[in-house]
């Protein structure tokens, strides 16, 4: 099994999860994001930002592939809304995007990252819908939000 | 290893051009924020969003039956591949092992069926940005014929809502197989027609040969997937390595890129593999037309969909790459979090990196060839 090796090197640091995938702490993620992209996993498919609901605390889940030795590897984070999150965009091309998208979308703070603005929403947009918590504003740029939607709805 | 464009170093030659959004060869509305010297192009920023149409937060308030057609618009060239990626990932989470054989025949034979039509359209319009404009006549008539297949089988022509979890919307019509084996016999000569008109065409072959290399550890680290991977000379495709649905059951082969014309991974190569990719996907549909069982589709369609609570990471191969879905369930009959990794998002991104260092016209070309399609990157 693929997730194996990293319980075995990082015992206390990290958790194993029922459906295999692995918990990391946020202050131990530089460390073992190097080590893993050293062993074999070159491959970042998908970074999922998610909402706990509880405590303010949002989630990153991490899929991984390896192309050599055909294994998966999923790696979760969760953190404080306010914690900062090292940046993995100079290790997997890969993630710049996707890490873009996780701070546009769910507000994730990275560090380190070499370009972090908002990527599907406008410069100009305020909060970060996919919170539980979002709610839709009365004003966009002094237009009103249309509060009456029986035309479409 | 990553390039950001020191301002100090932009010199009064520097000049920054804008492409997009409202350009014919961004395939949709695409913005590119290109700093060139003279021609040269020495970065390029995608500006994307323009077509943001909130899916994740939309999938958030909605069941889980309800949410297929919106993958249907994500999309919307490959209709087909999506609605099968969401369904195969929905029946992952909620653990549905085997359907009906009919039912994996009939989405296998319409998905490679979409998968024609959506290399048609990539084909067609890589010959048009390069300014190639009879080809693109000659694709776009012969996906009409697949088009009038789907209208046939699924009543709509572009969105088809036909691929539900667990099933099938309907079954084929009566006539069905037989329209299709006259469409394979009608299609097949076609391509030669293609090669002649455009893959071997001199002017074709100077605008796209030895341009754009994309070398395999650049791909593979910007998460490059589906053809534009294949280009670069690596065989994955998720049909062959893990095959899903029934793909285990047919022969059929993974081309890749050879430098035939030019370097391996340039935009000859990775437009050249759609072309091969068209003939594997006959091979496909003719095994399976000739071996389509009876059966009912509706049979494994579930009554509700309330997956426990858990999450799920499922792939699918579409026209553009390597589909990713992950689905976090809250054991309530609407996912908490769905988030899709779509193809074109990420080949999208080695743009910058593949094309910096070429003139102008190139990046067209580039782009061209990566064939992406706007709805599926901004979601």
């Amino acid at each position: 099994m693929s997730e194996n090796f990293l319980v075995k090197k990082y015992k206390e640091k990290v958790e194993l999860l029922e459906n295999n995938s692995i918990l990391v702490d946020a202050s131990d993620w530089k460390e073992i994001s190097t080590f893993i992209f050293k062993s074999r996993f070159d491959y970042l498919m998908c970074i999922t930002s998610y909402d706990l609901e509880q405590d303010n605390k949002i989630g990153l889940a991490y899929n991984f592939y390896s192309t050599k030795s055909k294994e998966y590897l999923e790696i979760r984070i969760e953190f404080e809304a306010t914690t900062k999150v090292f940046s993995i965009a100079e290790i997997w091309r890969a993630a710049d995007w996707h890490e873009r998208e996780a701070y546009d979308l769910m507000g994730v703070i990275f560090e380190g990252h070499p370009d972090m603005k908002r990527i599907l929403l406008p410069d100009d947009w305020d909060g970060h819908p996919l919170r539980k918590d979002w709610k839709e504003p009365e004003y966009y740029n002094g237009m009103p939000v249309p509060k009456d939607k029986t035309y479409w709805e | 290893m990553y390039k950001v464009l020191d301002k100090s170093i932009i010199g009064a030659d520097e000049m920054v051009m804008n492409m997009g959004p409202q350009h014919p060869s961004t395939h949709g509305v695409l913005r590119l924020k290109i700093v060139t010297d003279g021609e040269i192009v020495s970065h390029i920023e995608p500006i994307i969003g323009y077509l943001h149409r909130c899916f994740e937060k939309h999938c958030e308030n909605l069941s889980y039956e309800q949410i297929v057609p919106f993958t249907d618009r994500c999309d919307y060239l490959a209709a087909m591949h999506m609605a099968h990626g969401y369904s195969i990932a929905v029946e992952k989470l909620l653990g549905i092992e085997e359907l009906p054989e009919r039912v994996e025949y009939i989405r296998v034979i319409l998905a490679e069926f979409q998968r024609i039509a959506s290399h048609l359209i990539a084909v067609g319009v890589f010959g048009l940005d390069v300014g190639a404009i009879t080809p693109f006549t000659w694709t776009l008539r012969d996906r009409e014929r697949i088009i009038d297949l789907f209208e046939s089988v699924t009543g709509s022509r572009l969105l088809y809502n036909y691929i539900w979890p667990g099933g099938l919307a309907h079954d084929l019509p009566p006539n069905f197989i037989q329209k299709a084996n006259d469409f394979l016999n009608y299609f097949e000569p076609q391509i030669e027609e293609y090669n002649n008109l455009l893959t071997t065409n001199k002017i074709f072959i100077e605008r796209s040969a030895d341009i754009g290399v994309m070398p395999v550890d650049v791909a593979i680290n910007y998460g490059v997937s589906g053809p534009t991977l294949r280009g670069s000379g690596v065989p994955f495709d998720l049909r062959k390595d893990e095959p899903y649905s029934i793909y285990q059951k047919f022969d059929f082969d993974v081309p890749v890129g050879e430098g035939l014309m030019g370097t391996v991974g340039d935009c000859w190569d990775r437009y050249y593999v759609k072309v091969l990719e068209m003939k594997e996907s006959i091979k496909i549909l003719k095994q399976a037309l000739n071996s389509i069982p009876e059966g009912d589709v509706k049979a494994a369609i579930p009554k509700k969909i309330r997956p426990k609570k858990g999450e799920i990471y499922s792939r699918y191969e579409t026209a553009r790459g390597d589909l990713g879905l992950y689905i976090r369930s809250g054991g309530k009959n609407m996912p908490s979090r769905l988030k899709m990794r779509s193809p074109a998002y990420c080949n999208l991104s080695v743009l910058n990196e593949i094309s910096a260092g070429w003139m102008i016209s190139d990046v067209i070309s580039v782009l061209g060839s990566l064939d992406i399609v706007l709805g599926e990157i901004d979601r």
